[in-house]
């Protein structure tokens, strides 16, 4: 399910290195210079990773996410920062399943963004099947 | 030629919905030019000096005449009755109206056509040898591999906010025509144990830090390709630069890590990705590669030309090459007549180049990343009626590979990011060499010239390269050597202090009389420069 507006009463995001140096924390939050990979040894008891992205063109966030995808993660996956209405089909297809905006978006442009593609040509971590394997089976 | 199926149009239909939705927001004020940026260039959309360009893709530089006459409507119809082919074997207009680009994009569709990553910080359309299927030299056709590559890389959600641009180029034999070391990442198909597999040769490019790019695998099977690209491209996204726009390109990364380190973090990042199942079943390229099926020659067609006319045979000696089947040949056409704009095309020459392709070669034309065009499938015994056709229409100069088949940018005349113009000066040389019997005693020399140092005009692998740069606010040309794009790939040397319009094309006259003067038999240029260095061409030319 994707939402795109922050929920309330969650507990905060501490940073990468407050959660490896102590910590029983279960939300982080991954800075675009950060290693996914650090937080693999740790993912059955994270309940939400926040990733960063700043700017918007700084696309180190979605391999981040593929990363925690790939490796198996299945808590909630946000995107937080510069987050625009026209990167965010791509962002779900990296895995993320939650947005936090800057600046909110419109309901039914997002609605618009990610119902836009009928399929995809290549495998991501959103599970969806490519191209090639529905052409051939 | 690759046929879309119906996902292959889905998705093109999805792309134009998505951006005149765009367009529709930023001409409504709802986006800033700061987001929409980005998106118009993955539709390949730039705000240049006058006027909005458009680039369209020709993946592979392949083309059909429908789609070849869809470039001469699109020019008649939302330009000035012309298009700019380009170094990336693609088209650029120069003069389209923002509020036009949906319906540009909807025509193009219509003949599975698109602008899609022509621009912006993604993969790139992924360009290969413009002889492809045709040459004698090939191992296979390399144009499979290359459209498994597009659709890998097309809408890529990982890879479209990469640090910088990325250009794949794809090869399947030994002489070089796509300047493959020059990408960022250039793929050579190559044959082992009775398979066929990707070299890859990653970090090469051009700019203001030239860079020949590495071999990083020797052979990766056919299976793994797409696997093995990911992995080199995800090394890339997460640790290249991306606090310099000029160092951002995969070639500052792999130079600043070194290209066994390179290799050892893409060699981890692939045993990792392998796992993920992202590379299609062999039934997938099979399916790709039927459909660039030879087209059926006639291996027993007349193997002889009637030379009789001198003006056609000198332009078959110069413009027409060896084809893989006998009776047959490849049709070069230069668009670089004597004080024209190189690689412009007016719409009826393309009508016309289209007719031809469609009565003589099979229905085929490439786009070379030298901006000329080819046919690439036709009888011998044909040559002399398509030479005739072309004459008529100012396509005919017999000019491939000599001094005025000159690559050059589009310059400041046009471009945004120039610091001096580039056409004028491929003028005023082709102008000086127009006498064809000097530019033939001067045999192959490949002349390339860009208005700025981010080398659109490919001056670095030129035999000779122009740079143009502004020196206290005026033009200036800076003068190179001894660079090549091809099998035998070297970066040009500067000469030494520029010179202005006029002192540039002087100085290369006095450049090749000491080319004249040096060489021994049978060497080109780019051959004795290598042989005698720079010294006696740096005295020649400053005394």
């Amino acid at each position: 399910m994707v939402e795109h507006l922050q929920a309330d009463g969650e507990e905060p995001c501490v940073t990468l290195d407050a959660f490896l140096e102590q910590s029983n924390a279960t939300a982080v939050r991954l800075e675009p210079d950060e290693d996914a990979r650090a937080l693999i040894p740790h993912l059955g008891r994270l309940a939400l990773i926040e990733v960063a992205f700043p700017k918007f063109r700084d696309g180190r966030g979605y391999s981040s996410a593929r990363i925690l995808r790939e490796a198996g993660y299945t808590g909630e996956l946000r995107a937080q920062g510069d987050v625009l209405v026209d990167q965010i089909a791509y962002m779900k297809r990296c895995g993320f399943d939650s947005f936090a905006p800057e600046k909110s978006l419109n309901p039914a442009d997002v609605e618009a963004a990610l119902t836009r593609w009928p399929e995809h040509y290549q495998t991501a971590a959103d599970g969806a099947v490519p191209i090639w394997k529905l052409r051939h089976g | 030629m690759y046929k879309y199926d119906e996902y292959d149009h889905a998705m093109v239909a999805a792309r134009v919905a998505e951006f005149s939705d765009q367009v529709k927001r930023r001409l409504a004020g709802e986006i800033t030019e700061d987001q929409f940026k980005p998106l118009r260039l993955m539709n390949g959309l730039y705000l240049q000096l006058h006027a909005y360009m458009l680039r369209v893709a020709v993946p592979y530089g392949t083309l059909d005449s429908r789609q070849m006459r869809m470039l001469a409507h699109i020019a008649r119809k939302y330009d000035r009755d012309y298009g700019h082919f380009t170094t990336r074997q693609n088209i650029q207009y120069n003069w389209i109206k923002l509020e036009d680009a949906p319906a540009i994009l909807e025509d193009l569709a219509s003949v599975e056509m698109h602008a899609i990553q022509t621009s912006g910080n993604c993969i790139r359309n992924i360009s290969s040898d413009q002889w492809a299927g045709a040459a004698a030299d090939e191992i296979t056709d390399p144009r499979p591999w290359a459209e498994l590559l597009r659709q890998w890389s097309s809408f890529h959600p990982e890879f479209s906010y990469l640090p910088r641009k990325f250009k794949i180029a794809v090869i399947a034999a030994d002489e070089d025509r796509a300047a493959m070391r020059l990408h960022d990442i250039g793929i050579q198909i190559v044959e082992k144990d009775g398979q066929h597999g990707a070299a890859f040769y990653v970090g090469g490019g051009m700019g203001r830090t030239p860079m020949i790019a590495p071999l990083i695998k020797d052979f990766v099977p056919l299976e793994d390709m797409l696997s093995y690209a990911e992995a080199c491209l995800r090394v890339y996204n997460r640790y290249g630069r991306r606090d310099n726009i000029y160092k951002a390109r995969i070639k500052i990364l792999i130079h600043e890590l070194g290209a066994d380190e390179y290799r050892r973090q893409v060699e981890e990042e692939f045993g990792h990705v392998k796992s993920l199942g992202i590379d299609p079943p062999k039934a997938e390229f099979d399916r790709i590669a039927a459909q660039f099926a030879p087209p059926p020659l006639d291996a027993s067609a007349l193997d002889t030309i009637d030379r009789s006319d001198p003006d056609f045979a000198v332009w078959v000696d110069q413009n027409v090459a060896a084809h893989k089947v006998p009776g047959h040949a490849i049709v070069n056409i230069s668009l670089k007549p004597v004080g024209g704009i190189p690689g412009d095309a007016s719409s009826a020459q393309i009508d016309l180049m289209a007719d031809l392709a469609e009565r003589y070669s099979h229905d085929e034309l490439r786009v070379t990343h030298a901006q000329n065009i080819v046919l690439p499938h036709v009888r011998k015994a044909d040559l002399y009626a398509i030479w005739q056709a072309l004459d008529g229409a100012g396509l005919a100069t017999p000019n491939l590979d000599l001094i005025s088949d000159i690559i050059a940018c589009p310059g400041l005349d046009y471009c945004s990011l120039a610091n001096a113009r580039s056409i004028p000066v491929a003028q005023k040389i082709a102008t000086r060499f127009s006498d064809l019997g000097r530019q033939k005693e001067l045999g192959e020399l490949k002349l390339k010239i860009s208005g700025c140092i981010n080398a659109c005009g490919h001056h670095h692998a030129g035999h000779v390269g122009i740079l143009g740069v502004d020196r206290k606010g005026t033009e200036n040309y800076q003068l190179l050597l001894g660079g090549s794009g091809a099998e035998d790939v070297s970066l040009g040397t500067i000469t030494g202090p520029g010179f202005d319009e006029d002192g540039i094309v002087d100085a290369i006259e006095r450049v090749t009389d000491k080319y004249l003067a040096e060489r021994t038999d049978g060497e080109r240029f780019v051959d004795t420069y290598r042989r005698v260095g720079m010294a006696p061409f740096k005295e020649a030319i400053y005394g």
